[in-house]
């Protein structure tokens, strides 16, 4: 039985060495197009809702939206003057640490509608390397973080998103800025806080927010709510749940976004950790 | 070996559909009852097609539906290598089979790869939440397969596969 000693020799290189990258991106390829037939229905549905649409209806959506966006503008006026005074403060501070939270690049990609391996929390988005998407890759969505890219082809790439029982996520309560480990609960859809002591400052209804730190994330993005604090006097560690503010199950479009590694770089570790991981 | 030009064309059309169909999107709790398409086809045609179909066939196609699952490279290829080995050592005994005992053996026969696919995921530490949820495709195979053999057995003559 050779095959047998070959899928042995495979999956000790795969899961040991991540050295059948080109493989997988190779055999991924291949998998696109039956992937892009299986996201067809879903898609001439969009297409449908989208084509027959009354007048009204269009109207009606183009009012929402354009007050919409007069309300973003608004808001974001005040955000880059917060920026400008922020800026100033750490100047004079002379704090070395620069704001972080802007983006270089954002473009949005599409979830395609197939399904993965049920017990874990993947999915497939419509943008690969072409679209200089890279491993490792934050993906946001409007109401806040969903994940990372962990494997890129030319034409598509997999995500795990931060509910993935793999997924550990650093995070921050915005309230004092206690730091946590979050990892995800697939089950329920929810996640948990990792090594918490029992006496920790959390309670129910903190804001969680990425913290920056393990230079995936950019700084400062809502990740969830805690809903669920449970002490229990026998337990090492608090058991906390975090519900999560981006609607994970909801999206067909996600946000994949490129932070300037400039300014993650220029903060402590980041610049090695980075600059190893492009090496490899 | 192909005698006719298209006969091999419907082998590879039959594991295309089984690829789409595991794909499918399903809520959460019927992609949980989904069937091992993909074994489900290979076992057909180990059974019906021995000397075309078998261990070769078996490891390529786990090999993709790894790829698919985006599960370690290798687990569902030594899964289905070895449930193609057990279909085309078996085919004489299960081919006269009456369905319903046809059946019980292709639900032994998921059990062995499950369990085969179950080791290799708990060993590189990716253990299913409840083994129970986990086990329960392996049923769903087994009442599934009837009505795919009756219409895989139809596409086969139709086509004239041998």
């Amino acid at each position: 039985m050779i095959l047998a000693v070959v899928s042995i020799v495979l999956m000790t290189l795969d899961h040991r060495y991540q050295a059948t990258d080109n493989l997988r991106s190779f055999l991924n390829g291949v998998a696109y197009p039956l992937r892009t037939i299986t996201d067809l229905p879903n898609e001439l549905g969009d297409m449908a809702s989208t084509t027959f649409v009354s007048r009204s209806t269009l109207q009606e959506q183009n009012q929402t939206l354009q007050v919409q966006n007069e309300l973003l503008k608004a808001k974001l006026q005040k955000y880059t003057a917060l920026e400008a005074e922020n800026t100033q403060l750490r100047k004079l501070l002379k704090s070395v640490q620069e704001n972080q939270n802007q983006l270089n690049r954002a473009i949005v990609a599409e979830i395609l509608s197939t399904d993965l391996d049920p017990f874990r929390r993947q999915v497939v988005l419509s943008k690969g390397s072409d679209d200089d998407v890279y491993v490792g890759q934050p993906i946001i969505s409007a109401e806040g973080v969903m994940g990372q890219v962990i494997q890129v082809s030319a034409f598509s790439s997999i995500a795990m998103l931060i509910t993935d029982p793999s997924h550990a996520l650093p995070v921050q309560v915005n309230r004092n800025g206690v730091r946590a480990i979050a990892t995800g609960e697939p089950h329920k859809n929810q996640l948990r806080l990792l090594h918490q002591p029992n006496n920790t400052d959390i309670v129910v209804g903190d804001e969680l927010v990425t913290s920056g730190l393990g230079c995936v994330f950019p700084a400062g993005y809502p990740v969830g709510k805690v809903i669920d604090v449970n002490i229990n006097p026998s337990l090492p560690f608090a058991q906390i749940t975090v519900e999560t503010s981006a609607l994970l199950d909801r999206h067909r479009q996600v946000l994949l976004v490129w932070p300037d590694s400039k300014r993650l770089g220029g903060k402590s570790g980041c610049a090695n950790l980075l600059s190893k991981d492009q090496h490899k | 070996m192909n005698t006719t030009p298209h006969n091999g064309l419907v082998i590879l059309a039959s594991f295309m559909v089984a690829y789409l169909l595991t794909m499918l999107p399903l809520p959460d709790w019927l992609g949980l009852l989904r069937p091992y398409w993909v074994a489900m086809v290979l076992m057909y045609w180990c059974m019906a097609l021995p000397h075309r179909v078998g261990v070769g066939i078996g490891w390529l196609s786990g090999l993709f539906l790894d790829v698919v699952y985006n599960a370690l490279l290798g687990q569902h290829a030594l899964g289905l290598a070895l449930l193609a080995y057990f279909t085309v050592t078996l085919h004489q005994r299960v081919r006269v089979f009456p369905l319903w005992q046809q059946s019980l053996t292709i639900y032994v026969l998921c059990l062995i790869y499950a369990a085969l696919v179950l080791w290799v995921k708990g060993m590189t530490g990716h253990p299913p939440a409840s083994l129970f949820w986990y086990l329960i495709p392996t049923f769903t195979t087994a009442l599934c397969w009837p009505p795919v053999f009756l219409l895989m057995r139809r596409i086969r003559r139709g086509f004239h596969v041998a």
